[in-house]
């Protein structure tokens, strides 16, 4: 990685936030993630790229421990949050959880009001100690999540009644009430029309100077224009790692140059 | 079909329909087909609501009557030289005169209004013994009630309504006629000739009767007297115990099954296991029932505490597979979102999951409850078919007393000879219907309320 340099000093003051090495995953017999390692930076837009079924998702539902929940998934390696071990036995997944937030592919807001959907979170990790405070956090919650405005006025209508673009940008806005420090986006858009997508990568250009944001996409154009890393997953390993800008124009490894060109896909 | 496609190989195969405002063969046999079968499902469904109707008209037609009742009104003289020989009112004194002592009061009360009305029993044919016989036997211990409860009264003449026996009520009810009261050695024409007498003279009449609801079984020859009472409330008793205990234990045991316990043999075992015993005869729960609750546990016979057990255990299967499955119905995407934002299991479960399967767990319980209400075979190897005279006091004492249950009630009394209890069986039927309907009510409203879309 060492021709990367020119580019690379852009970025290379932020801290490590994710640092995993010799990453294995299996579902089963089946080995999912091989040998992947990947640093995750502070304060920056890190796009997983790859053909559908490469693994991405796998990947990523391991940096919040999501796949805990599959019983027929194993995990192997190391995964250091802040240089903290979050597979070690003695980490709560939902402390990790209340670090690392994530919003899902489908939106799927809670059954309740908007309101209650952004406070949930808050509320169970006791962040707010009166119901003023908990209204500051929704409606700041509510405009990071760049939707204040249009629900501002129906707080008590059901989440559920809002339409696909709003409703993802109001996960968001779930994800982010708790102050997460890592976000982890499981390709936000790929439900959504141009103009909410457009929306969802304005909002995730601005998350950039408080969180470090890991999103999976399957569209190129969209992690080119939203992200300054890209990782490039083929068949569950991780093909090639770097500077956005130089995954793009200069692929070294073959298989990212022709799934760029549009040749695997 | 050949003609139908086209097969020159570089031309696209393609069905040759000709114009669209003819149909072709394939087509219209598809809409015969199709026309066929919902005339299949139209005919099952008119089977089905004939069935229905024949059948509700069959037990309501049987069963209306027992809510009515026939009586006669007679002005009974308490008089204290019977009732009361020291003249001292002690209550202890008054209980020591039994219902044998009550009869002459009844039938100088009788002979009084015959003779008011200006009727004689002679005329028909009927002696003065047989005319004291058109009362209910169940006159003499309602008056002794009366006294016993109203001891300052004695010495006062009261007018009282009492049942007429159950071949009299049977004649205004269509059920005895003049022709089958020749043949009826418990009733005379000449009987029925002096009732009728009576109504015209305005001291018999037939009205709706309270006590077939409230009062307690009566015995074999005094038909007229049974009621539901003892049955509703060890119904109610035992359904209370049910929803007590099946409820939680269903709910809490799905809860684990479904969102907690790891998929192995054992969690397949224990699936497999509760499938089957949803399907296992009542009968045998009842036989478990004798062996664990009474043999070996030692719990009285016939109690309400008893039916409850072993219903609960008949009933646990049905709530466990429904709330499971209105718990799997929950789209995982919410469980995902709770996890995300932090919850743990139990408050993902808890806040999220229980909440949006709550109309399908309670519509699994009561339809549950209302299968358990109906069954008798389990209740009857429990010993609850016992002839219960006496109601239960109330809760928790109460589920340790004896009682009868609906089912079991209507069971008994379809074992009696005298018709009338052929009425009283279909009455009680009626209301075990009623209940089913307000329970199967409750679950449509419930379903309806806490529905939400997502
Ligand atoms: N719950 C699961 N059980 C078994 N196999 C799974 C599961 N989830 C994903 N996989 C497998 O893991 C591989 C990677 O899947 P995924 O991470 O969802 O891919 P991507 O998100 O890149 O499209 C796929 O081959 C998929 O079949
Ligand atoms: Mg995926």
């Amino acid at each position: 990685m060492n021709d990367m340099r020119p580019v690379e000093r852009a970025v290379d003051t932020n801290e490590i936030k994710f640092d995993c090495k010799d990453c294995q995953v299996y579902y089963g017999e089946k080995h999912a993630i091989i040998d992947v390692d990947v640093k995750i930076e502070d304060k920056t837009v890190t796009a997983f790229i790859g053909p559908s079924g490469c693994g991405k998702s796998t990947f990523l539902r391991c940096l919040n421990r999501m796949n805990d929940t599959i019983d027929i998934c194993r995990v192997e390696g190391q995964f250091l949050l802040d240089g903290e071990e979050i597979y070690d036995k003695r980490v709560d997944p939902v402390q990790l959880r209340a670090k690392v937030g994530m919003v899902f592919q489908r939106p799927n807001p809670f059954p309740k009001s908007i309101y209650d959907n952004i406070a949930y979170g808050p509320r169970i990790h006791g962040l707010a100690k009166n119901k003023a405070e908990l209204d500051e956090i929704v409606e700041k919650s509510l405009r990071r999540g760049a939707i204040w405005d249009e629900v501002k006025d129906r707080l008590d209508a059901p989440g559920t009644g809002l339409s696909g673009g709003q409703q993802q940008r109001l996960c968001i806005a779930r994800a982010v009430a708790t102050e997460p420090e890592v976000l982890l986006m499981d390709e936000p858009c790929s439900a959504l029309d141009p103009i909410a997508t457009s929306q969802v990568e304005e909002l995730i250009d601005e998350l950039r100077e408080n969180y470090s944001v890991v999103i999976v996409t399957h569209s190129m154009q969209q992690a080119a224009r939203v992200s300054q890393k890209t990782a490039f997953f083929h068949l569950g390993n991780l093909v090639e790692f770097g500077e956005t800008g130089q995954i793009f124009t200069n692929p070294k490894d073959p298989r990212t140059e022709s799934y760029i060109t549009g040749r695997i896909g | 079909m050949t003609d139908a496609i086209a097969q020159t190989p570089d031309e696209p195969r393609r069905v040759d329909v000709g114009s669209l405002m003819a149909h072709d063969e394939r087509t219209r046999r598809r809409n015969r087909a199709e026309r066929r079968f919902q005339l299949y499902g139209l005919t099952a469904i008119g089977v089905g609501l004939l069935a229905l109707v024949v059948l509700l008209v069959s037990i309501l037609s049987q069963g209306l009557p027992a809510f009515q009742q026939t009586f006669i009104t007679l002005d009974v003289h308490l008089d204290a030289t019977k009732l009361d020989k020291n003249g001292t009112r002690d209550i202890e004194e008054i209980k020591k005169v039994s219902t044998f002592g009550y009869a002459p009061l009844i039938k100088a009360a009788a002979e009084a209004k015959m003779e008011e009305l200006g009727i004689n029993p002679e005329e028909f044919g009927v002696t003065g013994k047989d005319a004291q016989a058109m009362i209910s036997k169940e006159a003499a211990a309602q008056l002794r009630r009366f006294v016993i409860a109203n001891p300052d009264r004695i010495g006062d003449t009261v007018e009282f309504e009492f049942l007429a026996n159950g071949r009299i009520d049977g004649y205004y009810k269509g059920r005895v006629t003049m022709e089958s009261a020749e043949r009826d050695s418990n009733v005379s024409p000449g009987q029925l000739q002096l009732a009728d007498a009576l109504k015209q003279g305005g001291a018999l009449s037939k009205h709706f009767n309270w006590s077939f609801i409230t009062a307690a079984d009566a015995s074999e020859n005094r038909p007229e007297a049974a009621g539901i009472g003892v049955a509703i409330i060890g119904s109610l008793y035992m359904m209370i115990v049910v929803l007590c205990l099946a409820l939680p234990i269903g709910v809490a045991a799905s809860i684990y099954l479904e969102e907690f316990a790891p998929t192995n043999w054992f969690t397949d075992l224990i699936e497999v296991n509760i499938s089957n015993l949803a399907a296992v005869p009542s009968i045998v729960f009842g036989i478990l029932g004798l062996a664990i609750f009474i043999n070996y546990a030692g719990l009285p016979q016939s109690a309400p505490i008893v039916g409850g057990l072993v219903l609960t255990l008949m009933t646990l299967p049905t709530i466990i597979i429904s709330t499971r499955a209105s718990l799997k119905s929950v789209p995982p995407s919410i469980r995902d979102a709770a996890l995300g934002v932090g919850a743990s299991k139990m408050q993902s479960v808890f806040h999220h999951v229980l909440p949006l399967a709550m109309p399908g767990i309670l519509t699994g319980t009561i339809i549950g409850l209302a299968q358990a209400l109906g069954e008798t075979a389990p209740l009857m190897l429990i010993g609850m078919v016992a002839f219960v005279r006496e109601f239960p006091s109330a809760p928790p004492e109460g589920f340790f007393d004896p009682a009868s249950a609906l089912p079991v009630q209507v069971y008994n009394w379809t074992q009696r000879a005298d018709p009338a209890f052929v009425e009283r069986a279909s009455g009680a039927i009626i209301v075990l219907l009623l209940f089913l309907l307000c329970m199967n009510m409750i679950a449509i409203i419930l379903r309806r309320r806490f529905e939400r879309r997502w």
